[in-house]
């Protein structure tokens, strides 16, 4: 039995006097990946956003309920959201490359963490491309901009640049809703190779996407988790109605 | 949210349909030819049977469109995989009936053995009312009832033996009896393997309901069920 990394009790989040999280429910063991789904507006992103403390950002949002990491609290008070966010890492759903090489792009995190060995950065940056499945392509330009790269490439740089600073959760926000078919199943593929050493938790709106990649799915609706379960059950057999008609297609 | 996938599935449920009904007229068919002894409706239901694989593999085809088409998940991939499987199932039973039209001529007017005669009958009875109940049970998606049908197996699974002991019997009072006797005992298999294809469809459709498959055919059942 794998143990828990990452719990959520009974999460609440406001924007103003707007519910959009309404006691959320959810804990991810350690490793493997759980997709989250449901339709627009269900709070599946706004859920992934808490689990880094990116809706800090967003003004008049409330928060109640608990989230830990390995049993530490992510909201009180003494918590870095430096360090969180170096230990739960994200990937937004456009590729968002920093205007610098490819080398630097993926050092971002250590240079500013003061990590200055030439040695080292080198060897993180060919560990973390190859991890992310984009080493042969941009071996001979890692001095060139990483904003020449393809769409799909960039996606992958910025999944290396994530895992540079060796986090041990990854979110990611429809990281391939701006890819064609062939990027994304190159994402699909960097991520089933990641999930034996990482904690992988998606936002998807590709239902089959969920269902190729996914060991774990949670359907969102209206603020609420309806269901968790693992895919092959959420995608032949799931236990409410709302998510059935949700992934035939009957709504949403 | 009426799909356009609800169309289609709903059509292919009534071709679906269709097809049983053809399947079971061709087996009340063959068994009639045989008790009537009635060579021509036999020679008919032979020159037919292509259009019973016909519309088996137009289904398959409809079925394999869906699936590529639609990707189906839950109830609805459950549906069209049911039809996929059965439709094979039903296929097979309608091949059975052909060989029992083949039996009716190739028996011609050999001289029947009345308890022979009267074992067939039972079990064509048993036969053909099976294959017009788990049509029933599969239009109104009733697994209680599909579940059911498996006990109408054994009953004819029992007929057989019996007639394949009494074949036995009567070949070895009287040689003459060799050929007829023999014919018995194939009309008598054809229709048990006829009630082993139509417990296989009360499993898709136990499956259809539930998601779960299972083993209702008594001679594929492990002794300790």
């Amino acid at each position: 039995m794998s143990k828990e990394i990452l719990t959520t009790q009974d999460l609440h989040l406001y924007y103003g006097d707007k519910e959009a999280l309404k006691g959320i429910n959810l804990n991810f063991d350690e490793k493997g990946i759980t997709a989250l789904i449901g339709p627009s507006g269900c709070g599946k992103s706004t859920y992934l956003r808490t689990l880094n403390r990116m809706n800090d950002l967003i003004p008049n949002v409330t928060i109640t309920g608990t989230i830990k990491f390995k049993d530490q609290n992510l909201y009180s008070p003494s918590a870095d959201t430096v360090e969180i966010r170096k230990e739960i890492g994200m990937v937004f759903q456009q590729p968002n490359p920093f205007p610098f090489s490819i080398y630097d792009n993926v050092i971002y995190g250590l240079r500013i963490a003061g990590e200055k060995d030439k040695e080292k950065l080198d060897a993180v940056v060919e560990k973390s491309l190859r991890q992310a499945a984009v080493w042969d392509e941009v071996k001979d330009h890692l001095h060139e901009s990483a904003l020449a790269l393809s769409g799909g490439q960039q996606q992958r740089v910025c999944i290396a640049r994530v895992l540079a600073v060796s986090p041990e959760i990854i979110l990611l926000d429809e990281p391939t809703s701006a890819l064609d078919p062939v990027s994304s199943s190159q994402i699909e593929a960097t991520l089933l190779n990641l999930r034996n050493d990482y904690t992988i938790i998606i936002v998807t709106h590709n239902l089959q996407q969920a269902s190729r990649i996914a060991d774990r799915t949670a359907f969102f609706m209206n603020g609420e988790l309806i269901e968790v379960d693992q895919t092959k059950n959420i995608f032949m057999n799931p236990a409410k109605k709302q998510t059935e008609d949700y992934i035939s297609g009957r709504f949403g | 949210m009426r799909r356009l996938f609800d169309d289609e599935l709903a059509d292919l449920d009534a071709d679906f349909t269709e097809m049983g009904m053809l399947v079971s007229e061709v087996i009340q068919q063959s068994v009639d030819s045989f008790t009537n002894r009635d060579a021509v409706a036999a020679q008919h239901i032979i020159d037919t049977d292509h259009e019973i694989n016909q519309r088996e593999i137009a289904l398959e085809k409809k079925t394999f469109e869906m699936i590529a088409l639609y990707q189906p998940v839950t109830t609805d991939l459950r549906e069209i995989v049911t039809i996929l499987k059965a439709v094979s199932e039903l296929e097979r039973a309608g091949d059975h009936a052909r060989n029992i039209a083949h039996a009716t001529i190739k028996f011609g007017s050999k001289q029947k053995i009345p308890v022979l005669e009267e074992l067939i009958d039972q079990m064509g009875q048993l036969g053909t009312q099976m294959i017009k109940d788990v049509l029933t049970a599969y239009v109104n998606k009733d697994e209680h009832e599909a579940r059911k049908l498996a006990d109408i197996d054994r009953k004819l699974d029992q007929l057989n033996h019996q007639v394949r002991a009494d074949s036995y019997q009567q070949m070895r009072q009287d040689p003459v009896f060799e050929t007829g006797a023999s014919i018995y005992l194939n009309v008598a298999q054809d229709l048990s393997r006829i009630g082993d294809y139509v417990t296989n469809v009360c499993e898709w459709i136990v499956y259809l309901k539930s998601g779960q498959i299972i083993e209702l055919n008594p001679a594929n059942q492990d002794s300790t069920d």
